[in-house]
């Protein structure tokens, strides 16, 4: 469906990702927002604490990202499209509701902007060092979506794309920015409302009494309902059953924790977004997302000159990380360069796709900054010849 | 004489004594038998003093019992034997 | 069908149980179904709307009322119940959001979501069942746990001074306080129902047993004792300063409503607020800005 025109700012604009993130959330129909100021990503909340009251929309600064994250969730029920936003020692304070919102599969959206870390780390610097924590840093086995922009335009985009994800599959999806994209000033054109495809909520048609708030359709995904609508709902973060009551067996686990994991896994390939660049005959190619994207860029080109046959492949979706499109390709090329503001996280999940019939090379930094070209450049180089 | 009667789900009963101990007019004692969990749940052992406040449903923890007025016309006839619903539904939901 | 339905009205309560979930997982002699008890008698007496009622707990013994009650109902983490409602209430005003949960999940790892809220005034009805220890993971030491009692992490008697749950909640802002007993279920019930009718954040402690642990760890009795201990230390005095109703072992219980005063919520506040600083632009949220 189009997106409601009163939270679209129409035009071009000259915004920084955070700002851009937070357009994108509110076209995309989010109103209502919790959240706790940490650097880098505060000035996402505040753009919406300034935006909310003019379009219909609530925003809360509550005391803790414990409350964020979990407000978020109470408002999802309450049939709100809602996100929160924060940075990594905050994302760390999520992780428990984070696995709740994964279990009672409650839509909602979380952005994080990542720093420098270990721990407090470098609240103004970037890094990519959240990317495995998305995915395993809550207790359990769950699975949830995670996007990277690479620019402010994506920042817009795909936060736009990560609620309609979080509808469409009854998830929490993540935006994974970094410091740079954040605070980066760019052309962020946001088009007219009826140009921009937003997701529905997926509520159900049965009535009270035949609604089951875990009963899965054929994709595996249930249908949602809201609080008041009188359906006498129970959600629980206690292992359960399609009714929502606890059932705390090994059959029931087996049966629901499997169910979690194939809503996502299973279609994996409609989730995936990924840009390809010049694989068609590439000899080497450079996986990267986010901001590190941008830099490899300039090594593909320098590298280009140099004749090799470089191509880029850009994850957009980290996770469910597209694992068929890479492994396809080890096939045929002789290596990966993988630069990431980590010290080697996604590599990890490249390495895995490759099975080694390529050759995997990691390009890291400790975070703080972006890397260097020429450090790209140099890992192209030697494994290209 | 008994204004009220009582009703008891005896498979839910714990025998905890709140109804038998708060019951303002003592109605209610625990009885010798058992239930399938081995709990001896109350009966009454003077019905005509019932007045049917429901004070033993207030106060039982598991709902498995409770208080309620009879009709005018009951008021003076014999108190009826109280009803001892053995809960078949929740036996054959577990 | 047996002759009691035909011949006597239904125990009120069933109404609003998951029949099929009971009988529940509470030990015998544990209060916490007696205030169920009086929970529906509340509801059933103020009339409020059962559909737009919400049950919101946390983890604990307590916690599991969500899972009894036939409304909607969320079974939160471990002392998120107050933020997580407090998202529900603020994306739906027409909600009426109760907050259903333990001494330590509201006042240990709930703490800091306790009197923010109560600070913010926002409109969550709290009950708040204090039991004065742990009871679902076994028996360990409470915010609430008095002096000189043995839990299974206090193993030689707890030295840790205990909350006093209406001064602390009264001084962070709450405009409804009372504290009743398991014993006391006319009082609780109309306590209930007095604070469905309070706009703002409203909270009951009620006093209740733990035989399984607390009391047979202190060798106090069961259930049934415990009741008796309120009946005979408990004095009822409304409008007592919340500074003198602290608890102890075996001292008196101070009972009654100590709190009723008028506070604009959490909501009104925004709102009004928000409509003097922007006038005409200020576009209140309402029910079309949710999913539908």
């Amino acid at each position: 469906m189009p997106a409601d025109p009163r939270g679209v700012l129409t035009g071009s604009h000259f915004l920084d990702g955070d700002h851009a993130a937070c357009e994108g959330a509110l076209a995309a129909g989010a109103r209502f927002a919790a959240g706790y100021p940490i650097t880098p990503s505060t000035e996402v909340v505040e753009r919406y604490a300034s935006r909310a009251p003019l379009v219909g929309g609530t925003f809360i600064q509550l005391e803790d990202e414990l409350a964020a994250s979990i407000a978020i969730q109470g408002a999802a029920w309450a049939g709100a499209k809602a996100f929160t936003v924060t940075s990594g020692p905050g994302f760390s304070l999520m992780m428990e509701h984070i696995g709740l919102a994964a279990m009672t599969e409650t839509p909602c959206v979380f952005i994080n902007v990542q720093r420098g870390g270990p721990s407090t780390g470098l609240p103004t610097l970037p890094a990519q060092a959240d990317m495995m924590q998305v995915k395993w840093g809550s207790h359990g086995d769950y699975y949830v979506i995670a996007v990277c922009p690479s620019s402010p335009q994506e920042c817009f985009d795909l936060t736009i794309k990560a609620f309609n994800l979080s509808e469409k599959y009854r998830v929490p999806v993540f935006v994974m920015l970094d410091e740079v994209v954040g605070h980066m000033t760019e052309k962020v054109v946001i088009p007219p409302a009826d140009q921009i495809e937003v997701e529905p909520r997926h509520f159900t048609a049965k009535k009270p009494g035949e609604y089951k708030p875990f009963e899965a359709d054929a994709l595996g995904i249930p249908e949602m309902v809201k609080a008041g609508d009188g359906y006498n709902i129970h959600i629980t973060g206690l292992t359960h059953d399609d009714r929502g009551y606890p059932n705390m067996s090994p059959p029931m686990q087996d049966k629901l924790v499997k169910r979690l994991r194939s809503k996502i896994i299973d279609n994996a390939e409609k989730i995936w977004m990924y840009e390809e660049q010049d694989i068609a005959g590439a000899e080497v190619v450079v996986v990267c997302y986010g901001i590190t994207a941008r830099v490899a860029q300039r090594a593909i080109d320098m590298a280009k000159e140099k004749g090799v046959k470089v191509g880029k492949f850009r994850l957009i979706t980290a996770w469910p990380f597209p694992d068929k499109p890479i492994r396809e390709l080890a096939a045929r090329v002789k290596a990966f360069v993988v630069p990431e503001l980590n010290l080697g996280q996604m590599v990890q999940e490249v390495e895995r796709a490759v099975a080694g019939k390529a050759k995997t090379v990691l390009v890291p930094h400790a975070g703080g900054s972006v890397h260097r070209p020429e450090d790209i450049l140099k890992a192209i180089m030697e494994v290209a010849r | 004489m008994a204004r009220g009667s009582v009703s008891i789900v005896v498979e839910r009963c714990k025998a905890c004594g709140f109804c038998v101990e708060f019951c303002p007019t003592k109605v209610l004692a625990l009885s010798s038998a058992f239930n399938s969990k081995g709990y001896h749940p109350p009966h009454m052992v003077a019905p005509d003093k019932c007045s049917g406040c429901d004070l033993c449903g207030m106060y039982c923890p598991d709902f498995a019992i409770h208080g309620y007025r009879l009709p005018k016309e009951a008021e003076g006839a014999e108190p009826p034997k109280a009803a001892q619903a053995e809960s078949k539904e929740a036996n054959d939901a577990r | 069908m047996s002759d009691c339905q035909l011949a006597c009205p239904a125990n009120p309560s069933e109404q609003f149980l998951r029949s099929e979930r009971i009988p529940h997982i509470w030990c015998p002699g544990c209060g916490i179904g007696t205030t169920v008890n009086c929970f529906t008698r509340a509801l059933l007496e103020s009339k409020v709307d059962r559909s737009k009622l919400v049950v919101v707990s946390g983890i604990g013994c307590t916690g599991r009322v969500a899972g009894y009650v036939d409304l909607d109902s969320f079974h939160t983490t471990h002392g998120r119940a107050i933020p997580f409602a407090t998202g529900l209430k603020m994306a739906n005003p027409k909600l009426n959001v109760v907050v259903y949960s333990g001494d330590g999940d509201l006042f240990a790892i709930g703490g800091n979501h306790l009197i923010h809220a109560a600070r913010r005034n926002v409109d969550l009805k709290v009950i708040c069942v204090n039991n004065m220890i742990y009871a679902m993971t076994g028996g360990q030491t409470a915010p609430t746990t008095p002096d000189d009692v043995t839990t299974s992490t206090a193993p030689f008697g707890t030295y840790d001074p205990a909350f006093n749950l209406p001064y602390l909640v009264e001084a962070a802002g709450a405009c409804y306080v009372a504290r009743w007993t398991t014993y006391h279920v006319r009082q609780l019930a109309i306590s209930m129902k007095e604070m469905f009718s309070k706009k703002g954040f409203s909270f009951i402690e009620i006093l209740s047993p733990c035989p399984t642990l607390y009391q047979r760890r202190n060798k106090m009795g069961d259930g049934l004792d415990a009741m008796k201990f309120y009946k005979d230390h408990s004095k009822i005095k409304h409008g007592c300063p919340t500074s003198e109703v602290a608890l102890s072992k075996s001292g008196e219980i101070v009972l009654g409503k100590f709190v009723d005063r008028e506070r604009p919520d959490y909501q009104e506040m925004m709102n009004h607020h928000l409509q003097e600083e922007l006038g005409s632009r200020y576009v209140e949220m309402k029910e079309e800005a949710l999913c539908s």
